[in-house]
């Protein structure tokens, strides 16, 4: 009989704490009810934080475990912590408006919690087994929350239909993981990229191109991008928020680590395809949302654009492309979150509002919100000199150094064309005529629009600790 | 012939017996009964392999929940069976030729097996020999230490799905009359009894 060693666990603290926590939080809420609301809710919040302390605290350098299917390294560390940022903001985004649209129910901080631990499973993942159950742990927790509101028949579409092509793309990245597994000959993304030293065969790349479809369909990328406006016009505007900023996080995470981990042996073949669903979806992304008129729907084409714009990075193949994505994704975060808290403030006397000629002469009645949400939008739109044009600089340089000049020309003048309907929105805030203030905003709402805009607007001012943090996370994957 | 052919052979003609009863039968209730049937003979028949922890959890599984669940559906959902049935003869020639694609392909594939045995490859997993370890046991060596992870995130998986059925399913309805335990053992003699003086041929 062989020894039995007890694999090291330290590695996976953080996911050990939001796991644990949440089966104590579901104790806490079954015993006690809905009363107990309020309580699960902060207790949430601290696991997350506390999950967050964690994986700061962990020491430096790359350690495996679970026989290699788990892996901490700069990279992982650096994502956990975006994906917890995004989780712990959209936790406190959500509790104002919960509480007065009546879905605060006991479960929701519970499953984003839930989510949460997918998600860095997910980030963590080190082979094709890990990753799948990651993956699925992360959408069946966001599948529920997308329905939330299931009175709402718009909040049930929006589950149903994320439910129904998220179980598709996960059959596809099943079949992509079978196909690479049977070329390979094995799962651990190591053993893959070793496998793959001494020539490939066509299956591989098989096998790689239906990987790249699940993985694209997780971040949104086109051409599978068609759930997101709905799904994010549908769900309840905090759980679009958690969508946009910790999904994507992980997403990306998860992306990188797959092409740059597991296949560097055949980086010719991956690029052609991210270059391709890099230019799809940014000028997709551009143009889609020209037409829109609901916010929510539109900060869906644009969350598409800027995963283009974030893959652009990738497609560079290089520690500088991926050091892109890593400022990039850090700074879309800060971003959304904004954005989102903006959306969430939309809100009158008979209850939200979402259309994006609701916001007319905002800068009248509520000069503040109007001011930060134009900075924002500038951002989103890469003006200099807000955090959003930093962000497309590193990816569009690494893309040049990497010779990959067309994709960056077509990625500037998708920017020029997104910036048409940025601006257009704060054209409406600063000089139509006002439709009329909304009322107050909840202080959690204060506090994550003040600490993104001010990252917004002022990391020009000292770029260097991101900058430095997410190039020492590159290096580590090389 | 010895007695396992002669368990072979009578779980395998009571299970395609009752499979095509699962078909033909006309009350829906009868044909999941049937299935529970069919389900139990193919444990048997695992039994019969050295696969026991397959055949365990055959019946576990699929007769103790699959086939219980398949009867509450069958018997809380009004699906109109006959209206289901009227299309048989329509579907009759795609479905006998996808039999037939299925008999052809077990046809060479036993055929070519048969013609050149090393044409099955082994797999290269480490399977420990038979006669050393059960399956279980050898089952549960990896799963809780190899794969224990997996295992632990699978069970994380399941407990999202449990939470989320009943977060989009349970309603609580206003105007109820519910048990409450503590309002139960909480009575006493003086608020459930009332003692009193009936008299003599007046009744209450």
């Amino acid at each position: 009989m062989p020894a039995l060693t007890v694999p090291a666990i330290a590695p996976a603290l953080p996911e050990l704490l939001l796991a644990a926590g949440a089966l104590v939080l579901v104790l806490i809420g079954a015993v006690q009810g809905d009363r107990s609301r309020g309580l699960v809710g902060a207790l949430a919040l601290a696991l997350l934080v506390a999950a967050g302390l964690a994986v700061a605290m962990q020491p430096a350098g790359r350690i495996e475990t679970f026989n290699g299917a788990f892996v901490v390294d700069g990279f992982a560390r650096f994502m956990k912590l975006l994906t917890l940022l995004g989780a712990a903001a959209s936790l406190i985004l959500s509790s104002d408006y919960l509480k007065r649209e009546r879905l605060d129910r006991y479960e929701y901080p519970i499953l984003v919690v839930l989510a949460t631990t997918g998600m860095l499973m997910m980030i963590s993942a080190n082979d094709l087994i890990a990753l799948y159950v990651g993956v699925e742990l992360q959408s069946l927790a966001l599948y529920v929350i997308a329905a939330m509101d299931r009175d709402n028949a718009r909040s049930s579409e929006a589950g149903l239909k994320y439910f129904v092509l998220g179980a598709l793309s996960s059959g596809m990245l099943l079949y992509g993981a079978s196909l690479t597994y049977g070329f390979s000959g094995t799962v651990s993304f190591p053993g893959i990229a070793a496998a793959l030293q001494n020539g490939h065969s066509a299956g591989i790349v098989f096998g790689v191109v239906f990987l790249a479809a699940g993985l694209a369909f997780k971040i949104s990328a086109v051409p599978f991008h068609m759930w997101t406006p709905d799904v994010y016009e549908g769900s309840p505007t905090p759980v679009t928020a958690f969508f946009a900023a910790a999904t994507k996080m992980a997403a990306m995470a998860m992306t990188v680590r797959v092409f740059v981990g597991a296949f560097p042996g055949i980086v010719p073949q991956w690029q052609q395809i991210v270059v391709f669903i890099a230019i799809a979806s940014m000028v997709l992304g551009a143009f889609a949302a020209i037409g829109q008129r609901n916010i929510k729907r539109l900060m869906a084409y644009s969350s598409i654009g800027h995963m283009g714009y974030a893959l652009v990075g990738l497609a560079a193949g290089t520690e500088q492309g991926v050091n892109g994505v890593l400022v990039y994704m850090a700074l879309y975060l800060a971003m959304t979150l904004g954005a989102f808290a903006c959306i969430i403030a939309m809100r009158r006397e008979g209850g939200m509002v979402e259309e994006i000629d609701d916001l007319a002469g905002l800068a009248r009645s509520q000069p503040a919100l109007a001011f930060c949400l134009a900075m924002l939008l500038f951002s989103l739109a890469g003006i200099p000199p807000l955090a959003g044009f930093f962000a497309k600089f590193y990816v569009f340089a690494a893309a040049i150094q990497a010779k990959l000049v067309t994709l960056a020309v077509i990625g500037i003048v998708a920017s020029v064309v997104g910036a048409y309907y940025y601006i257009r929105i704060v054209k409406v805030m600063y000089f139509d005529e006002p439709r009329g203030a909304y009322l107050p905003m909840a202080p959690g709402l204060k506090l994550v629009l003040g600490v993104s805009s001010a990252v917004v607007v002022l990391f020009w001012l000292a770029p260097a600790p991101l900058v430095g943090a997410a190039a020492a996370a590159a290096k580590s994957l090389f | 012939m010895t007695v396992a052919a002669a368990f072979f052979y009578l779980f395998a003609c009571v299970c395609i017996a009752s499979a095509f009863m699962v078909i033909a039968s006309r009350n829906p209730v009868h044909s999941v009964l049937f299935l529970i049937l069919a389900f139990v003979n193919a444990a048997g028949l695992f039994l019969l392999m050295g696969a026991e922890f397959l055949a365990m959890i055959l019946v576990v599984v699929y007769v103790g929940a699959v086939a219980v669940l398949f009867l509450f559906v069958v018997m809380m959902l009004d699906v109109d069976f006959v209206e289901l049935r009227q299309g048989f003869l329509q579907y009759l020639p795609i479905g006998a030729a996808i039999g037939v694609i299925f008999l052809i392909e077990l046809l060479l594939v036993v055929g070519s097996m048969a013609i050149d045995p090393n044409i099955l490859k082994s797999p290269v997993a480490a399977i420990p020999p038979a006669d050393q370890v059960t399956n279980t046991a050898a089952l549960g060596r990896v799963l809780y230490t190899q794969y224990l992870y997996f295992f632990q995130a699978a069970g994380l998986v399941l407990l999202v799905a449990m939470i989320g059925a009943i977060v989009l399913t349970l309603r609580h309805k206003a105007g109820i009359k519910r048990q409450d335990v503590a309002a139960q053992v909480a009575r006493t003699k003086a608020t459930a009894i009332e003692v009193r003086k009936v008299p003599f041929r007046q009744g209450v």
